[in-house]
């Protein structure tokens, strides 16, 4: 159906790290991209986006990414979104050596 | 070379102090992102993809041992054991912690280095030819009037927020190595009638979205003139330029808007009005610095050596035919170590690599080195015995490639696997291209070739003036890679041309061999050289090859 609100996540970047995380539906900051609460509605996401923004200790330029349903969670649908679940490509750095 | 007087010191410490509690103050929250954000970038802090970035300058590219030490030092203990050289001759430490970059600057002014004015709408990191005082093409060395202009830029209060960025780039020889016709200020050393040497003033160049070949608007500035003429450069661009639209603030706009006659008309008047206001001291300042710069003591000794390594040892041959450049003292060469390994990271020197060659600039390079805008590292001094042990040492390290200027020496931003304004990957077609060159042992036949990718519009990888320039772009979603050919960086600068459509990531290394095959196929000999062909050919024979062999297949 046309115009119909794609689905978001809400991301940014750790404000000590600099690492990318997500914001859960339980409020926390999580580092994986499968756990962020996938919001479906547009003003809910406007919401979570103010609530995100306002952690100011926490975070650093939040924003709201595209994203869809997967099996284990929400899945980045722009190959940006999916480097930042990632890290780099030339090394094993970033979050594909942490988490792992 | 130069060193900090006190009041560098001085001011590059207190920049520390000042830099730290304001790390404090925004851990604490009493300062905001918004307020800390342009106070971060002002001490060349970036927040990338993954990750804060450092980038740190080297002014005109050049180190000295210790502080490469302390570059190895500072990547090993607070980043990730490496360091990525950039086109403008910084250095970018991709994985610092906001709470070690305090501790980072602190080390760095320990050997008088530090990041600012490495982001901002100021006059950025003075750029030079990576040869300069070597190359044996110089008519004078042109890093101490570098160093004048990075000492009057500093904190010049009148220039700190210009309506954008602000690039200069010198050299000290009619072979333009530093691409000073794509800077917003080129300075290209000549010589009047008399003989005396002074500078071809060249303004409004730039690559980005809007690429442009600067115009000369003084064809020879006397060398005590430099400073106030630069000086109202800058005054009239401060005044001109637009402010209203980030897209059309840099001075390439502002020239051709106010048209080349126009803006030479108002810089000489502007100079005019501060030539009397400058009473000597620049040139009595830049007399000291010219004294830092001296040549070093070149030991007088046999060569013999080198004609027995190159006339015995293929590999070091191969690495010499390609990896030297004459130097003025016909017993040494200029060394260029490339940080092109075949898959490796254009640019890319882990903390072990920067100490092998801090030890050998020491050993065996008067104690110089330098960083090139094409990012490799130059030992400029090398007597040409040493050069075996040179070259044995470098291959042990991984820093033996024999391939500069070659189709894998490839210039690249770090794009989409580092940064947050690219469109698209530039590292991991750099290092398929290379790889896949290799394999294919070609590289060597087609010769001279300068392969240019950035990641995005604003063009850090110098795609436009690549002899084959790659844009990764993001085309509905996908990454799509934008080809242009026929860029030249040299003192016969273009600006590169469009094949027409982009081609996908898996497409593009196939696309760039096709070009390859259509020069090796048209040209008129293997001295005729990518470039040269491609002017005489024009791009049809290309065109052809890229496009019609494609057949049905979707090259959108």
């Amino acid at each position: 159906m046309k115009g119909r609100f794609t689905p978001k996540v809400v991301t940014a970047n750790d404000l000590r790290l600099g690492d990318v995380v997500y914001l859960t539906a339980n409020d926390r900051w999580s580092r994986h991209h499968h756990e962020a609460e996938l919001i479906e509605d547009e003003a809910h996401a406007q919401l979570r986006l103010i609530h995100a923004a306002a952690q100011k200790l926490t975070v650093v330029g939040a924003y709201l990414a595209d994203a869809k349903a997967g099996p284990n969670g929400p899945e980045p649908t722009h190959f940006r979104e999916e480097f930042r679940t990632r890290g780099p490509s030339n090394y094993p750095h970033g979050k594909q050596a942490e988490l792992n | 070379m130069y060193s900090y007087s006190d009041f560098d010191e001085a001011f590059v410490r207190e920049r520390v102090a000042q830099f730290s509690q304001q790390v404090e103050r925004r851990l604490d929250g009493s300062l905001s992102e918004d307020e800390f954000r342009p106070l971060r970038l002002m001490n060349g802090l970036y927040l990338q993809l993954h990750a804060y970035m450092l980038r740190v300058a080297i002014p005109y590219g050049t180190l000295n041992p210790s502080q490469m030490r302390q570059l190895a030092y500072i990547a090993e203990t607070w980043d990730k054991g490496y360091g990525h050289f950039t086109t403008r001759q910084n250095i970018q430490f991709n994985w610092p912690k906001l709470e070690d970059v305090p501790a980072i600057l602190s080390a760095l002014a320990d050997v008088e280095m530090h990041a600012i004015q490495t982001s901002g709408n100021c006059v950025r990191n003075v750029t030079s030819d990576h040869f300069a005082g070597a190359a044996a093409d110089e008519i004078e060395d042109p890093r101490p009037v570098a160093e004048l202009l990075r000492q009057w830029s500093t904190d010049h209060p009148e220039f700190q927020f210009l309506p954008r960025k602000f690039k200069i780039a010198i050299t000290g020889s009619p072979n333009d190595r530093a691409v000073t016709k794509a800077h917003d200020i080129g300075l290209r050393m000549v010589r009047n009638s008399a003989g005396e040497p002074g500078f071809e003033v060249i303004v409004g160049g730039g690559l980005g979205r809007t690429p442009m070949i600067g115009h000369t608007v003084r064809d020879f500035l006397p060398k005590a003139d430099l400073l106030p003429y630069v000086e109202a450069v800058l005054s009239v661009y401060n005044t001109l330029g637009r402010r209203d639209n980030k897209y059309k603030a840099r001075i390439k706009i502002t020239v051709h808007e106010t048209g080349v006659e126009e803006i030479s008309r108002m810089i000489e008047d502007r100079f005019a009005e501060l030539r009397p206001l400058f009473g000597g001291n620049d040139q009595k300042l830049l007399a000291e610095i010219e004294e830092a710069f001296a040549p070093p003591a070149f030991k007088v000794t046999s060569t013999e050596a080198y004609d027995a390594f190159y006339k015995a040892d293929p590999v070091f041959r191969a690495w010499a035919d390609t990896n030297l450049t004459a130097h003025r003292n016909a017993q040494y060469a200029i060394v260029t170590v490339s940080l092109k390994a075949h898959g490796a990271t254009p640019g890319d020197a882990t903390a072990e690599q920067m100490r092998v060659l801090a030890d050998l600039a020491e050993t065996y390079g008067h104690s110089e080195l330098r960083i090139s805008h094409e990012q490799n590292v130059i030992l400029p001094h090398v007597h040409k015995g040493d050069l075996p042990a040179v070259h044995a040492a470098l291959h042990k390290a991984g820093l033996g490639t024999a391939n500069v200027g070659l189709i894998s020496d490839i210039i690249a931003c770090p794009g989409m696997d580092y940064c947050a304004l690219a469109t698209a990957r530039s590292i991991p077609v750099a290092q398929e291209i290379a790889t896949r060159f290799d394999a294919l042992k070609l590289e060597h036949d087609i010769g001279p070739l300068k392969i240019k990718i950035s990641g995005c519009i604003n063009a850090c990888g110098h795609h436009h003036v690549g002899h084959i320039g790659i844009l990764g772009l993001d085309r509905a979603g996908v990454e799509n890679y934008q080809i242009t050919l026929g860029g030249d960086g040299t003192e016969t600068a273009a600006i590169g041309e469009k094949t027409g459509p982009g081609f996908a990531y898996d497409e593009i290394v196939p696309a760039i061999e096709r070009i390859v095959g259509a020069y090796l196929e048209h040209r008129e000999g293997p001295e005729e050289t990518f470039l040269m062909a491609y002017r005489r050919l024009g791009m049809a024979p290309f065109k052809a090859a890229l496009y019609d062999a494609e057949g049905d297949r979707d090259a959108a």
